[in-house]
């Protein structure tokens, strides 16, 4: 009757392989009991460090790698056959499966034990997360070529992880959550079914390998409910949609973070308890249980969680499953009017949805057409609609405001993990000696036969894994499958979303103030909302372009991954008033002083920037000393009030 | 010269010199909307009238939402850039009508190289205008007709009263999808106005490309007693895949070849059609029916472009319209001179 502990994770890595390297091992003596391996921007987008996109993101985000010698330092000392290694990884999976795979040969191992997961879920990139490279078309043949690697050689391998979490990130009700998943994983194994390289009878194990990465909010109870509706309707598509007979092959397996969206600035340390009810979703129904959990950080919203912040995420888990009775227990649910009830309402409305999105040709085509971007941006700007209006309590932010103050952020510089600088010229100088070592000649072979294959029908994961053992580099593979297949830009779903009009005197007033300000000025003013770098988390800077359009503002927003020049040069062509720059990566220091010099250079000293992001204080400071009009950060999540500033900001500088 | 005057001239110099910077800024004085700009607006795109008139190839993307005009128009960008043309691109989208607001440039700059000083791209919300077209998207073509070689105006799209386009492109590009029989519907009851070529965009396979043109040809030869002939130039385009745009880009081109001689009329049927729209905007019916009905202006706006840009030519129209209010009524013993638009030309 007893069930086993879930696979308790961190999501970690930063600066270098070998550091991230030693904070595994130190989390493993902890008692954590598999690896989640956190890859920065560059790795994750196909780029090497001295790229100039790279520019304030090596090392950031996740660990660097870069080549076969980055992965023998970032697992030296782990035993590959007996680590459980989940690698958040999409564009660029085949390519990191191929290092990890590479090293196990080199060292010896038996690469059918290998066990672990590659995320490899390309439309949540589109839609919320934003490390797409290829178009659509290339990049679900490249899933679809792990798929078939693993099936056949490495058969404990999870290929894909289809991810709901980062589209409830990204706004999505349960509803949406549910049936935008299931429409994934669809359009993954129908694409791998349409490709054939796996044969027929052995395709339901290809269906059993699929597994979920999901989302918990702080409403615990519908969440639970989502879970075990996600269940039932996964064994409805294994069943119906591809005759899965064996039930084991039916199971719903997935792993969890929980929600990185609601935890907030404002009183920090509340988060830690709202992380506890989080994983409460995703643990007290046996029966929808998570079989690897995660947990983000109580200071994600100041900036980069320590090692001892993680740490306290860790305990947690190991508090519930270890000193409680709850792992004694049969599900606690079963029969229980309310749950059955809740979750027959989810299911059926998700699989309405899902019936939507294959009649609209499927989750790539709905993702090509802005469809599903779209519903999500609006289901984003109404929670944030609700919170603003205080229809939703969040403690702290829009209740309960008034507090002593918490003395874990007495000093804020100190209560978040800071990467060093210099961590990125370390890495480019060690990428430059890399490729001076390696047997040029090899090298060069390795990518054109990468570059045949890839215009052909063929697998390509042997040609990578001979890419990865012959010294090629990330950057290197991404840029030729680049040239083949082209590079994509997903729709930013801002254009075409309704959004209800925000009534109140407040907004009223911004906006009497910006028809003035137009009449002024003679041009209804303008804002160039910009995403510098690779951070592809692109929630805030839509919201903020909706908004801005909310109250008169003609608004040019052109997507993420643009570099400080392109920004620039957007903001001439296009005569702006106002430049708002959007990031969440951490690299603030880097790339909007950057912005701010091109724009001088560019005569357009009189334009403002203003920035919004997870941004520290003492960084605030030095980013209005480098000439920055207002630094936002999470905690200014009344945007009437911003945007009544941003139209004074206009008035000031053009007036 | 005053320095007015000279700061006019110098802007004009550095637009014609196709030098970014001043390009935006002619951009942003066309753009405004106050009164006491429209003289300097007037002066200006005067200094750039010769230029503007010479060379540049106006092209204008018109079509229902969705099929694609934006990709399209960046991939033609790319595709003119990368034979040496110099291109600038005015991309209208739809003011928001309750905000006033709007979201633009999704997607237009897509994969410029932000260093190149050969394209450029402005956005212009319609702010309210009908037509598809925004107030200032007649000004924005002229000042880049001065600094580039091709000018793309992409409309937003709207549906089926994109008429405006016609008076600011040379040549009118439809952009359609596969299988999209409404167009071929709106173009037969003349509810759209006949382009000079057809782009079957997301043509994304060889297959589906030749299947839609064949498709289209059929239909358009069904069609050929509405006047609209089989003789329209089919191209079958894939944005995202690069397909068949250097086909598109040569149909443009030899589109404007063929109609090389009338170009000037064309040209200045347009700018006839923008001064009635500025005099329209500022007087109303009131003022069109005081000077002596439409075709009056018309005739006068024509007589005048040789020289002039149509915002002074509208302020001309508006000074005569005043002096007409001014005058005493019939019957009122005054004998003022009374001009008429025409006499005043002399």
């Amino acid at each position: 009757m007893a069930d086993r502990p879930w696979i308790m994770r961190t999501y970690a890595g930063h600066s270098t392989a070998a550091a991230s390297n030693a904070l595994y091992r130190s989390n493993l003596s902890r008692g954590q009991t598999g690896l989640s391996v956190a890859f920065d921007l560059p790795t994750q987008t196909g780029y090497d460090a001295d790229h100039p996109l790279s520019r304030g993101e090596v090392g950031k985000v996740g660990v660097p790698v870069s080549h076969l010698g980055d992965m023998r330092s970032l697992m030296e000392g782990l035993p590959l056959t007996e680590m459980n290694t989940s690698m958040t990884i999409n564009a660029t999976a085949m390519w990191l499966l191929a290092l990890y795979v590479a090293l196990a040969e080199e060292r010896g191992d038996d690469i059918s034990l290998l066990r672990g997961t590659v995320q490899n879920d390309i439309v949540k990139e589109y839609l919320s997360r934003g490390t797409y490279v290829f178009p659509p078309g290339p990049s679900i043949r490249l899933i679809t070529d792990v798929i078939a690697f693993t099936t056949e050689k490495v058969p404990k391998w999870n290929p894909t992880n289809v991810c709901s979490y980062h589209l409830q990130e990204a706004g999505a009700t349960p509803v949406q959550e549910l049936a935008y998943a299931l429409v994934t994983a669809i359009g993954v194994l129908d694409a791998a079914q349409a490709r054939g390289d796996v044969p027929a009878e052995r395709f339901a194990e290809v269906v059993g390998r699929i597994s979920f990465f999901v989302n918990a909010g702080i409403r615990f109870v519908e969440e639970m409910c989502k879970l075990r509706a996600f269940a039932l309707l996964w064994d409805k598509v294994c069943t119906e949609r591809y005759g899965v007979e064996d039930p084991k092959l039916r199971r719903f397996r997935y792993g969890v973070q929980v929600n990185s969206l609601g935890l907030t600035e404002q009183q920090p340390e509340n988060n830690i308890i709202r992380i506890v009810l989080e994983m409460l979703a995703v643990t007290l129904s046996k029966d929808a249980r998570a079989r690897a959990i995660q947990l983000p950080a109580w200071n994600e919203a100041l900036g980069l969680p320590r090692p001892w912040d993680q740490q306290w995420s860790l305990r947690a888990q190991q508090i519930l499953a270890f000193e409680t009775d709850l792992l004694e227990n049969a599900d606690l649910f079963t029969g229980s009017e309310v749950v059955e009830a809740k979750t027959q309402r989810l299911m059926d409305d998700a699989w309405a949805e899902v019936e939507r999105v294959l009649e609209k040709g499927g989750a790539v085509a709905a993702v090509e057409s802005g469809y599903v971007k779209q519903a999500l941006v609006e289901s984003n700007a109404a929670r944030l609609g609700r919170i603003e209006a205080g229809a939703q309590t969040v403690v702290g932010v829009n209740r309960y405001t008034e507090a002593v103050p918490s003395p874990l952020v007495a000093d804020l510089d100190e209560a978040i993990m800071r990467v060093d600088p210099e961590v990125e010229k370390a890495q480019v100088a060690a990428l430059e000696r890399w490729r001076a070592e390696r047997d040029a000649g090899a090298v060069e072979s390795a990518l054109a036969a990468l570059k045949e294959a890839a215009g052909t029908e063929a697998n390509l994961m042997a040609a990578s894994i001979a890419c990865a053992k012959a010294g090629v580099t990330t950057g290197e593979w991404a840029g030729t499958l680049r040239e083949v297949f082209g590079e994509y830009r997903a729709p930013t779903g801002v254009g075409g979303a309704q959004v209800a009009r925000s009534a109140g005197e407040k907004i009223d007033e911004v906006r009497r103030r910006l028809e003035s300000v137009a009449e002024t000025i003679g041009r209804r003013p303008k804002m160039l909302v910009g995403k510098p770098g690779l951070d592809g988390h692109s929630n805030g800077a839509e919201q903020i372009a909706l908004k801005a359009r909310d109250v008169g503002f003609d608004v040019v927003y052109e997507g993420i991954r643009l570099t400080p020049a392109q920004i620039v040069a957007s903001a001439l062509e296009e005569g702006v008033h106002l430049v708002g720059l959007s990031v969440l990566s951490g690299s603030h220091l880097e790339l909007v002083p950057e912005v701010v010099r091109r724009m001088d250079e560019a005569g357009l000293k009189d334009v403002p920037v203003v920035v919004g992001g997870i941004i520290p204080d003492a960084d605030a400071e030095r980013l209005r000393a480098a000439g920055v009009a207002r630094v936002y950060t999470p905690k200014d999540f009344a945007l009437d009030t911003l945007m009544g500033e941003l139209v004074d900001l206009v008035a000031e500088r053009a007036g | 010269m005053s320095p007015a005057a000279n700061a006019v001239a110098d802007l004009a110099e550095g637009v014609r010199a196709g030098r970014k910077a001043a390009v935006a800024r002619a951009l942003n004085l066309v753009e405004d909307r106050r009164p006491a700009a429209r003289e300097t607006i007037g002066a200006l795109l005067g200094e750039l009238r010769e230029a503007a008139m010479a060379g540049a190839h106006r092209v204008g993307l018109t079509g229902p939402p969705g099929v694609g005009k934006s990709t399209l128009a960046a991939a033609l960008a790319r595709t003119l850039r990368s034979r040496g043309r110099r291109v600038g691109v005015v991309a209208v989208d739809p003011s928001s009508v309750r905000s006033g607001g709007s979201l633009l440039g999704d997607r237009a700059r897509m994969g410029f190289d932000p260093e190149d000083d050969g394209v450029f791209v402005r956005s212009l919300a319609t702010g309210g205008e009908a037509g598809g077209l925004s107030w200032a998207a007649p000004a924005a073509t002229h000042v880049l007709g001065a600094a580039y070689d091709v000018v793309l105006v992409e409309t937003t799209g709207v549906g089926q009263t994109e008429t405006d386009v016609r008076h600011v492109a040379d040549t009118v590009l439809l952009v359609v999808q596969p299988g999209s029989g409404d167009v071929l519907q709106f173009l037969k009851a003349g509810i759209m106005e006949i382009p000079d070529l057809l782009a079957v965009n997301k043509a994304d396979t060889g297959v589906l490309a030749e299947r839609a043109t064949s498709d289209l040809r059929a239909a358009l030869a069904t069609t050929q007693a509405a006047g609209l002939g089989a003789a329209l130039p089919i191209v079958a385009t894939s944005a995202t895949e690069g397909r068949g745009l250097d086909a598109l880009v040569d149909g443009l081109a030899s589109h404007r070849e063929s109609v090389a001689a009338a170009l000037p009329d064309r040209r200045r049927a347009g700018e006839v059609a923008w001064t009635l729209r500025l005099f329209r905007g500022l007087h109303g019916q009131h003022g069109v029916d005081t000077l002596g009905g439409r075709t009056a202006i018309e005739t006068t706006a024509s007589a005048r472009l040789r020289s002039e840009a149509p915002p002074t030519i509208c302020a001309q129209l508006s000074e005569a319209y005043l002096a007409r209010l001014r005058e005493p009524r019939p019957g009122s013993s005054s004998n003022e001179d009374r001009e008429t638009p025409q006499e005043k030309t002399r």
